[in-house]
């Protein structure tokens, strides 16, 4: 008899419905994890209570290192050590280098469409860098739920196109995850600031990360999440205002551009210092190590420091007048600007932000963990754990999709912020006579040339009837559905002959290159089983504990004498004691079955209490 | 639970007219997708997962339709059985053609002025109120919902295409402008 089962009758005895869920914040610089338990949803420490962890992960020859540990090592071991992965992830090479990126790794010189790194333990991908950061993120929910996690919902920023989503669905495959869904973030934070602060109306959503930056603007109404437009730059973050005072610190003392990676590396640290020293102070001062000898002292002033990072969130303020155009609403109609992301620390980001608007913007929720959250709570809504709940998000698509048309041109099907699921159709026609195939190049983008949009897939419909140019009518429909999944369509109208394809946009990893990763990941997960086990066992240790001193403190006097109030508490404090020390699952749970067999008499004694007391409109089902 | 095989205006419980209570259609809308969202049935079978997606698409899409008044007007035509061909959309209104050139000509000239974004303000509040007068004569003519006023409706419609066109060009050329500055 499990001392679970002697909860009060009626009281709920049925825990395990809850299914476990987590809500996953991969940031560019910090990444989170969050869960809903019972009913409220919160980050997730680690062993040592650190809610953040660091999104850097250290390849050595024998270990990969995931954390603050592996951030420590960036300026000593910059070549083995990604940051910001989340900028090179779902991208090509050749966008990398028009990005203007400039990171300190080696890349592999491979034939290949994807960045590879090079580091001690071989090339690796930003998705698999990524995969390691979810893994030990995942781990972390795990141990701390004591059970397999169902699914996840991993944010994301709400520019990121379809290849950057896709690419970090694959990071979660690599990491053994089930994705319920990808959350654009500013959303994200929405739900997680909307349901705590009970506000009805509109609100604009500024979330400046570490490396890309998104607005949004949704509307909350009795639970309901509409967005009403997303926007933003999804290279762009506090790690460029990083970058700007790092060069303007090399100009002032004279480093050249070619510096080596470690002096470089710890330019950025110190250019993050002065900038994160300028949110509280009017000046800081710098003392730089110069790379032939000697150091170079100077100071960087707020108002210099404002010069340097003007043109950067100028950017911002762009986009945020592009999506109150898309949504259709005035400044004035705007309740609030809610203010998310580390970046948004910073000062003049505020005071730029505030300017525009018209209004303080709010800064009083945590910027790093609201969005984690967010994602919990829609994680615990798509697990089921809330058939009846009064939360619904109503998501727009952030990137128009369209097919190439004659002469390079982009034809938009589903225009940017069309609310989804959504499905729309266009008629094409053939421009040759008998022309019997056409082919179906579905890209997405703003902009007007082909050439300027992101490719998603290609595909032909065959088997036209042969028919005088233009006579041919042939039906394209595009459908995204909840998850912002794309799915298009080509039909022939006479006869009808039907093509169609599932837009899994390829950023360049194959998926026997994921399976090979998944493969490789699966092998190191030994070590992991046998700590999940302890995991799992001394969260079931905690829950026997607590019911039982929860009895004892109901009923213990009543129906135990001094003599057997003893052994039970001695018992109790035993299993206690081994629930702290012990680091063997088999240990644990012999100790906790001791527990329960010698408290046998008392949870028996419980019963028929309980019964007498209880019996009456209960069948005995539902004490067994 | 919610009638889709009738129209869009049905299906949000409301009278089948040109003029709507927007703050009624867009509680009826979320009132209908809290029930109908494929979010709702995470748990529940795949064919019931279908429908949910096939319904919440369907939704949307009368939504969209009825929210924006152009969509109603064609969408209303259609149920009445005009005919509207967009591609053949015509209006043989003089005056009405020679205003378009007109204005057609003024949003050109707007990145010439001393204030291009004054300018072009001026522009585009002049468009939105010609606009706002097509919106009320479509009422007055859906009200009246005779043959003759259902042509006249379809003009008017054609006329509201012209326009939102322009408007559209002009705010892609107010976000231009204000990119540069």
């Amino acid at each position: 008899m499990a001392l679970l089962q002697i909860a009060e009758p009626g009281e709920s005895s049925a825990p395990h419905e809850h299914k476990l869920a987590a809500g996953i914040d991969l940031g560019t610089t910090n990444s989170l994890v969050a869960s809903v338990r019972s009913g409220q949803a919160a980050t997730l420490p680690d062993e040592s209570g650190n809610h953040i962890l660091p999104s850097v992960v250290r390849y050595t020859a024998d270990e990969v290192i995931v954390g603050e540990k592996a951030r420590d090592a960036a300026v000593s071991d910059p070549l083995n050590t990604i940051a910001s992965a989340k900028r090179l992830i779902g991208r090509a090479v050749s966008d990398i280098k028009s990005l203007g990126e400039n990171l300190p790794y080696n890349f592999a010189d491979v034939d290949s469409a994807v960045p590879r790194i090079q580091t001690a333990a071989g090339d690796v991908s930003p998705v698999e860098v990524s995969a390691e950061i979810l893994k030990v993120l995942a781990r972390r929910a795990e141990h701390t739920l004591g059970g397999d996690l169902v699914g996840v919902v991993i944010t994301v920023p709400a520019y990121f196109d379809d290849a950057q989503r896709q690419a970090t669905k694959d990071a979660a495959t690599i990491a053994g995850l089930n994705v319920f869904r990808l959350l654009n973030e500013p959303t994200a934070a929405a739900v997680a600031y909307g349901l705590d602060h009970d506000a009805d109306g509109v609100h604009a959503i500024y979330d400046l990360g570490g490396g890309t930056f998104d607005i949004s603007i949704l509307r909350l109404n009795k639970g309901v999440f509409e967005v009403m437009a997303t926007g933003g730059d999804s290279a762009l973050g506090g790690d460029d205002f990083d970058q700007v005072v790092a060069e303007w610190m090399m100009a002032q003392a004279g480093i050249a551009g070619d510096a080596d990676r470690g002096m470089l590396r710890g330019l950025s640290a110190k250019a993050r210092a002065a900038k994160e020293a300028l949110a509280e102070q009017e000046s800081v001062q710098l003392d730089i190590d110069l790379p032939q000898g000697g150091s170079w002292q100077g100071v960087l002033t707020r108002d210099q420091f404002n010069e340097l990072v003007d043109p950067l969130i100028r950017r911002t303020v762009s986009a945020c007048r592009r999506a109150l155009r898309d949504a259709g609403v005035t400044k004035e109609e705007i309740r609030d600007v809610v203010m998310v992301g580390g970046s948004t620390r910073t000062l003049r980001v505020r005071e730029k932000v505030g300017e525009f608007f018209g209004t303080t913007p709010l800064t009083d929720i945590d910027p790093d963990r609201v969005v984690a959250i967010g994602a919990a709570i829609q994680a615990d809504v798509l697990a089921g754990n809330k058939p009846d709940g009064e939360m619904l998000l109503l998501d727009v698509n952030p990137l128009s999709l369209g097919i190439e048309t004659m002469g390079g041109l982009v034809e938009k099907i589903i225009p940017r912020n069309t609310t989804i699921p959504v499905a729309r159709a266009q008629e094409f026609t053939t421009f040759k006579d008998g022309q019997s195939a056409m082919a179906v190049h579905v890209l997405q983008g703003e902009r007007e040339l082909v050439s300027d949009c992101r490719s998603l897939a290609r595909f032909e419909l065959r088997g036209i009837p042969p028919m005088v140019a233009g006579a041919a009518r042939i039906r394209v429909t595009f459908s995204v559905d909840a998850d912002g999944l794309l799915h298009v369509e080509a039909e022939e109208q006479s006869q009808g002959v039907k093509a169609s394809v599932e837009v899994k946009p390829s950023y360049g990893l194959t998926d026997n290159e994921i399976a090979g990763m998944l493969k490789s990941s699966i092998e190191h997960a030994g070590e992991d089983m046998a700590a999940r086990k302890l995991a799992e066992q001394k969260v079931e240790a905690a829950r026997v504990i607590e019911a039982l001193t929860a009895a004892l403190q109901s009923d213990g006097d009543d129906l135990l004498n001094a003599d057997e109030r003893a052994t039970v508490d001695q018992a109790l404090a035993e299993l206690q004691q081994l629930a702290e020390q012990s680091q063997d699952d088999k240990q644990l749970k012999a100790g906790i079955e001791a527990l329960e067999a010698t408290c046998g008499f008392y949870v028996e004694r419980r019963m028929n209490s309980g019964i007498r007391k209880a019996m009456a409109g209960h069948k005995v089902e539902d004490f067994e | 639970m919610f009638d889709f095989s009738k129209n869009y205006f049905d299906l949000f419980g409301l009278p089948v007219a040109f003029l709507l209570d927007s703050g009624a259609l867009a509680e009826r809308y979320r009132e209908v997708q809290k029930v109908v969202h494929p979010d709702r049935y995470a748990n529940a079978p795949e064919s019931q997962q279908r429908q949910a997606l096939q319904q919440a698409t369907q939704v949307n899409e009368a939504y969209e339709t009825l929210r924006d008044p152009l969509k109603r007007a064609q969408y209303l035509l259609q149920l009445n059985g005009v005919d509207i061909n967009q591609e053949t959309a015509t209006t043989r209104d003089a005056a009405f053609l020679m205003r378009q050139m007109e204005l057609r000509e003024a949003l050109a000239q707007v990145t010439g002025q001393t204030d291009p974004l004054a300018s072009l303000d001026e522009l585009m509040a002049e468009i939105g109120g010609l606009i706002k007068a097509q919106i009320a004569q479509l009422a007055v003519q859906f009200e009246s919902g005779t043959a003759e006023q259902l042509e006249a409706a379809r003009e008017s419609v054609s006329k509201m295409q012209f326009l939102n066109k322009l408007h559209s060009e002009a705010e892609a050329l107010e976000a231009e402008l204000e990119e540069a500055i």
